[in-house]
């Protein structure tokens, strides 16, 4: 089987510099990979080219196959979940208006909407009551638990997550991670995970893409980084945010 | 866009069948010879309606022009001054040969002559000796207040400057019927009368001799359509009919009627045909009561009419102008543009397009209320967070669904805003409907200023105001149902 996700020589350069060398690249189908790397390295700009909130200047990025391009990308994003830092709820509907808003714009009816809400509630560990808040009244864990529903309503066999757990504190952080690898595996999604964490990476990755200014460095399992580097700057990453790590647990 | 398309077709359909249509010019001698015309062809046995106070000579020739208006009460020297130029006021067969070469029919001359003469306080007057204009050029330390009509054309004020080599050191533009006012407080000392004008003897004042014989003929006469003929031969013989029947003691008796007896232009229009022609007319007034409901009825179709037509066509304008930047800018610069003229120019522009009455008001209301509209949707929508832009597009969103279920809905306490506004300016504007004959409550406003009756001119600010609170009120409302929950404070 094909990847769902695949970049064929993808380029986006930005005017003030920065951006996304020609990178060719296929994700691994049902697993979860963490994008890697310091601030600034290209990581959201891979996820935008993916779901083409970006267009690439050279390449295609193939999901499930078909070229995301102008006229492919609203289908296609009804088969990606998209969750950024803040979760981007919209703050003039309720949690349930914006969980509902794609579905019933497709024309689900209210028990199917409801049903599904209350099963991704649960997996989410989101009280249901709750959704007939508006976002401001939400706090920070659970509006990024309402994002996930959001991005699960329609079951996209592919997630694209930018950062969701960077806004949280340490520890209602320690325990989205834990719920969200949960429903990660029950579900048996594709998972794109941004994070400059390497700790978060080591919870969820089955596979790292590390990026640096633009370049893919080194794209495997974490423990293939950490034993075979394929440059000097991968060890020194991960040994600078290891002891940023051991400094924060001591 | 509706209701305006259905008040634009009413409006130009309107001019070529129904009713004959009599214009008055916005004084009171103007009003009155209106309702004189009106009543003899409504005894005719015609079915006719009265036009107050459009305006000056320029607004009445163009509406007579465009067909919608029928009639209307001129003076030969204002004739030969703005509509046949250069031709002798005197000379009456040539004037109507110009005349009916563009359409128009000129009645032989009413019977009394209207024409311009400065007048002084009498005190003043016996003070300074002053007896004809050429006096005036010994005193330039008194203050003229000039009608803007009377400065503004070439036989007014300018040439009658040079034809005495008068040299004020104060001339000012006033309401005609305020210059009386500023006359009697002192304030100003010399203003343009009207040899007929009621208020030369109730304000005491001397009319200076005119001892150049600057001032040209000016003679009172009704102009109408040459197709009235056909249209209706009773009601053009019957303005016909009125030649030499109007003398200046009459017509100074029936101004004082009205300016200072306080009596309504119709009741005096009657009195004059049941002595005068013997001719029977009635001459109805609603209540107070009845007149304001009817102004508030027009004002409030005004303002409603143009306002849901510029949201129409406004708010696709300012999504339109948010995605392009480029025509964006250009848009919103049309419509600053349109913003800066001023709303008498614009109505008087507007009267050879749309007629007169409520088309040209409403368009004019309309063409102003685009910019707050326009500019308040592009701010919402511009202002909305790229994160949530971001978001509703990485959903799958169609675009249709993204600009109803997201953007405007996020854009509407800017927008909601922006219709406020354009509904204030509205309601403030549209007074001055009145001046084209839209009605509203400008229209006692002007009547109360030209008579010089508080309480009329309260009749329509008192309303006015009312209906400007309401609308602030009736937007709290609205913001509170349609502003979603979520973003509002709290
Ligand atoms: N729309 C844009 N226009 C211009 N430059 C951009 C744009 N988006 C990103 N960049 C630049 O491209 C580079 C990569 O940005 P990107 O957002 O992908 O970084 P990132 O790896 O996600 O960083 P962070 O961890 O801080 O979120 C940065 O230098 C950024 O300034
Ligand atoms: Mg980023």
């Amino acid at each position: 089987m094909d990847a769902i996700v695949e970049l064929r020589g993808v380029a986006r350069r930005f005017p003030g510099g920065g951006g996304l060398h020609p990178t060719t690249l296929s994700f691994k189908s049902g697993a979860t990979t963490v994008l890697l790397g310091p601030s600034g390295c290209g990581k959201s700009t891979l996820l935008r080219l993916v779901n083409g909130l970006l267009r690439p200047d050279a390449g295609d990025a193939l999901v499930f196959g078909t070229p995301v391009r102008e006229d492919t990308a609203p289908a296609l994003r009804r088969r990606m979940g998209y969750v950024i830092q803040d979760g981007g709820l919209f703050p003039h509907l309720t949690g349930f208006g914006n969980v509902a808003l794609l579905p019933s714009w497709l024309g689900w009816d209210d028990a199917r909407i409801r049903e599904r809400a209350t099963v991704l509630c649960d997996l989410a560990r989101l009280p249901t009551n709750l959704l007939e808040r508006y976002p401001q009244s939400l706090s920070g864990g659970q509006r990024q638990r309402v994002a996930l529903v959001r991005a699960l309503m329609t079951d996209p066999a592919l997630l694209l997550l930018d950062e969701p757990l960077g806004a949280l504190d340490p520890m209602v952080r320690a325990e989205l991670q834990r719920d969200l690898r949960e429903a990660f595996a029950a579900l048996r999604k594709t998972v794109l995970l941004v994070t400059h964490d390497l700790g978060e990476a080591s919870h969820f990755a089955d596979e790292v893409v590390l990026l640096r200014e633009g370049r893919v460095l080194q794209h495997g399992p974490l423990e293939a980084l950490e034993q075979t580097p394929a440059d000097p700057f991968v060890t020194r990453f991960l040994s600078a945010q290891k002891s940023l790590w051991g400094v924060g647990a001591a | 866009m509706k209701r305006l398309a259905l008040t634009l077709a009413f409006t130009l359909t309107a001019c070529h069948a129904g009713p004959v249509r009599v214009g008055s010019k916005n004084f009171t001698e103007g009003v009155l010879l209106g309702e004189v015309a009106t009543q003899v062809c409504g005894a005719a046995g015609e079915h006719v309606e009265h036009r107050r106070q459009l305006g000056g000579t320029a607004v009445l020739w163009r509406a007579l022009r465009a067909g919608s208006i029928d009639a209307y009460a001129e003076y030969t020297g204002t004739i030969t001054a703005e509509i046949v130029r250069g031709a002798d006021p005197a000379d009456l067969p040539a004037l109507r040969r110009a005349l009916s070469a563009q359409g128009i029919a000129m009645t032989a001359p009413l019977g009394f002559e209207n024409t311009f003469a400065l007048g002084v306080p009498e005190g003043l007057a016996a003070a300074r000796g002053l007896a004809t204009i050429t006096d005036l050029r010994a005193h330039p330390d008194l203050t003229l207040a000039l009608s803007h009509e009377f400065i503004g054309r070439a036989d007014g004020w300018p040439g009658l400057r040079s034809a005495y080599g008068l040299a004020p050191r104060d001339v000012r533009g006033m309401d005609h019927d305020l210059a009386y006012r500023a006359l009697a407080s002192g304030a100003a000392h010399v203003t343009d009368l009207y040899s007929t004008d009621a208020e030369i003897a109730s304000n005491h004042l001397r009319a200076l001799r005119d001892d150049r014989h600057y001032f040209p003929d000016y003679r009172a006469v009704i102009l109408y359509r040459a197709d009235l003929a056909a249209r209706s031969p009773a009601c053009a013989r019957a303005l016909d009919a009125l030649a030499g029947r109007i003398d200046a003691p009459t017509m100074i008796a029936m101004n004082a009627a009205v300016r200072v007896s306080r009596r309504t232009e119709s009741d005096v229009a009657a009195e004059f045909l049941s002595t005068r022609l013997r001719a029977g007319a009635t001459a109805a007034e609603p209540s107070r009561i009845a007149r304001i409901a009817a102004r508030t009825w027009e004002h409030l179709a005004m303002v409603l009419s143009s306002l849901l037509a510029a949201i129409a066509c406004a708010v696709p304008l300012g999504v339109f102008a948010a995605r392009r930047p480029r025509v964006g800018s250009l848009v919103l610069g049309a419509a600053g543009v349109l913003q800066t003229i001023p709303s008498l120019a614009l109505l008087v522009l507007l009267i050879p397009l749309l007629g007169i009455g409520v088309g040209p008001a409403v368009a004019a209301l309309f063409l102003y209320s685009l910019l707050p509209v326009v500019q308040n949707t592009v701010t919402g929508l511009r202002g909305i967070a790229p994160s949530l832009r971001e978001s509703a597009e990485a959903l799958g969103l169609p675009p249709r669904a993204k600009l109803l279920r997201v953007e405007l809905p996020l854009a509407m306490p800017s927008i909601l805003a922006g219709v406020r506004t354009a509904a204030v300016i509205s309601v403030g504007t549209a007074t001055l409907g009145a001046l084209v004959g839209a009605g509203g409550y400008g229209q006692p406003i002007m009547t109360g200023i030209r008579l010089d009756s508080t309480a009329t001119i309260l009749e329509g600010a008192v309303p006015a105001a009312v209906l400007a609170l309401v609308t602030q009120a009736v937007f709290g409302w609205l913001e509170r149902r349609l502003v979603p929950r979520g973003l509002r404070d709290g």
